[in-house]
């Protein structure tokens, strides 16, 4: 099984992973971001708790979403700048498995903790528990597909000057769909609606992306060495 | 073995060769010279499957290597100029990557070995950091030490920053390499002597 898709797919997470917490630097930044964005608007407008409720969905998703966007850079930068990724377009796994691979460990560095801290910055806002349940969950849906679609971005802007800035409008605008089904389904939950509508659709967009994102990431990773 | 037929290869736009004819067998050395920009590394990376000719094929065994594919990537030991060593990562640590990308699965021991006889053993568990620029050109070249059944090693100036011991020593697994029926092809501009069955020599920008 050692060469098999599924082989290759655990070394590349696990070579990935066991890099992020070498750089463990890098990922803490990130989640800090995540709660100083989140924490400044309590600041910001004031402390008007039925405002702040109001809003929450809205600050929550919104800063999850730039801090993936922080993380994205790195996906493939440093790997393209030592040669690595040279050696994962001519490696003996399909590009794609790696592509993968690089994508699932992007998640698990990034997603899955600020996934897991959200509902603690909830309570920041005073989101009922109903609503701290949705939140983890449209964020443990829709995070996975900020990584899938980011790295589509990541793999465009590759040795790009200023590929940073460039990233941010390429990705963000493809990231609208997942904010606004969200925050919605959020906010539903707040309302004490059904958020399964919200969540159903966040998931179809994770499917499509899941199908979609790899392939494309593929193909602009080859052009970008071509 | 290998084979190029009417190769052409342009950067931008800039015609670096055309028409590049050539047959690679077992045991066989191809070394590509030239002045610098003359497309020794694009030639390389052709060769390696990392970018397409502009015209013409490279076959290997016959059949179009972009067919080929991953099957073709698992017959090729391909080093460039970039080292592909994380800094974060222990040689040891690298080497394994590195193989693991290659789909080899050596053993501790076995890289160990490796690593000894590159001369790294004892800076084997050191960061990569804190390596040199010679020593982590010795990290990639260790891959060298555990190819031994890849049939086409393909080494871009892999004599960079070496020292003479570590030149010679490279030399002597590609001479190796190719005295078990491998072939290899290298760019350099030392002089070095490498035995081989037959040996040509491309030179770009003529």
């Amino acid at each position: 099984m050692n060469n098999g898709v599924l082989g290759g797919l655990r070394s590349v997470i696990t070579r990935d992973l066991r890099l992020s917490m070498r750089r463990r630097g890098d990922m803490l930044n990130h989640l800090v971001f995540f709660v100083i964005v989140v924490t400044l608007f309590p600041l910001g407008v004031g402390a008007e708790p039925n405002l702040l409720r109001a809003m929450a969905p809205g600050i929550l998703w919104v800063a999850a979403l730039l801090a993936a966007m922080l993380s994205l850079q790195r996906l493939f930068a440093s790997d393209h700048a030592d040669g690595t990724l040279e050696q994962m377009l001519i490696s003996a796994h399909p590009l794609g498995v790696i592509v993968v691979g690089k994508m699932a460990a992007h998640w698990i560095g990034s997603g899955l903790p600020l996934t897991l801290l959200a509902p603690v910055l909830g309570l920041q806002f005073d989101l009922p528990q109903q609503a701290l349940a949705t939140l983890v969950l449209s964020l443990g849906i829709g995070t996975p597909v900020l990584s899938l679609i980011g790295s589509v971005g990541a793999a465009l802007t590759l040795g790009v000057r200023g590929g940073g800035v460039l990233l941010a409008l390429l990705v963000l605008p493809l990231f609208v769909p997942v904010l606004i089904f969200g925050a919605g389904a959020v906010a539903q939950a707040m309302g004490g609606l059904s958020a399964a509508p919200h969540l159903s659709l966040l998931g179809a967009f994770l499917a499509i992306s899941c199908v979609v994102a790899p392939w494309a990431t593929c193909t602009a990773l080859r052009v970008a060495y071509d | 073995m290998l084979e190029f037929r009417d190769l052409a290869c342009e950067r931008g736009d800039l015609r670096l060769f055309s028409a590049l004819e050539f047959a690679l067998g077992d045991g066989e050395l191809l070394l590509v010279q030239g002045p610098n920009g003359s497309g020794k590394t694009s030639l390389l990376r052709l060769v390696a499957g990392l970018s397409r000719p502009a015209a013409g094929a490279i076959r290997w065994r016959g059949e179009s290597i972009r067919a080929l594919g991953e099957a073709y990537a698992r017959e090729l030991l391909f080093i460039g100029h970039a080292n592909a060593v994380k800094e974060e990562f222990s040689a040891d640590e690298n080497l394994a990557v590195a193989l693991e990308l290659a789909g080899r699965h050596p053993t501790a021991a076995q890289r160990a070995e490796a690593l000894e006889r590159i001369g790294l053993g004892a800076r084997a568990r050191l960061p990569a950091r804190y390596l040199s620029q010679g020593q982590k050109r010795r990290v990639a070249l260790a891959r060298l030490c555990l190819a031994a059944d890849v049939p086409l090693w393909i080494l871009d100036e892999p004599f960079a920053a070496l020292d003479a011991r570590a030149l010679e020593l490279v030399v002597g697994l590609v001479d190796a390499h190719l005295a078990r029926g491998g072939a290899a092809i290298l760019t350099t501009h030392q002089a070095v002597t490498i035995a081989a069955r037959r040996r040509f020599a491309i030179a770009l920008g003529a």
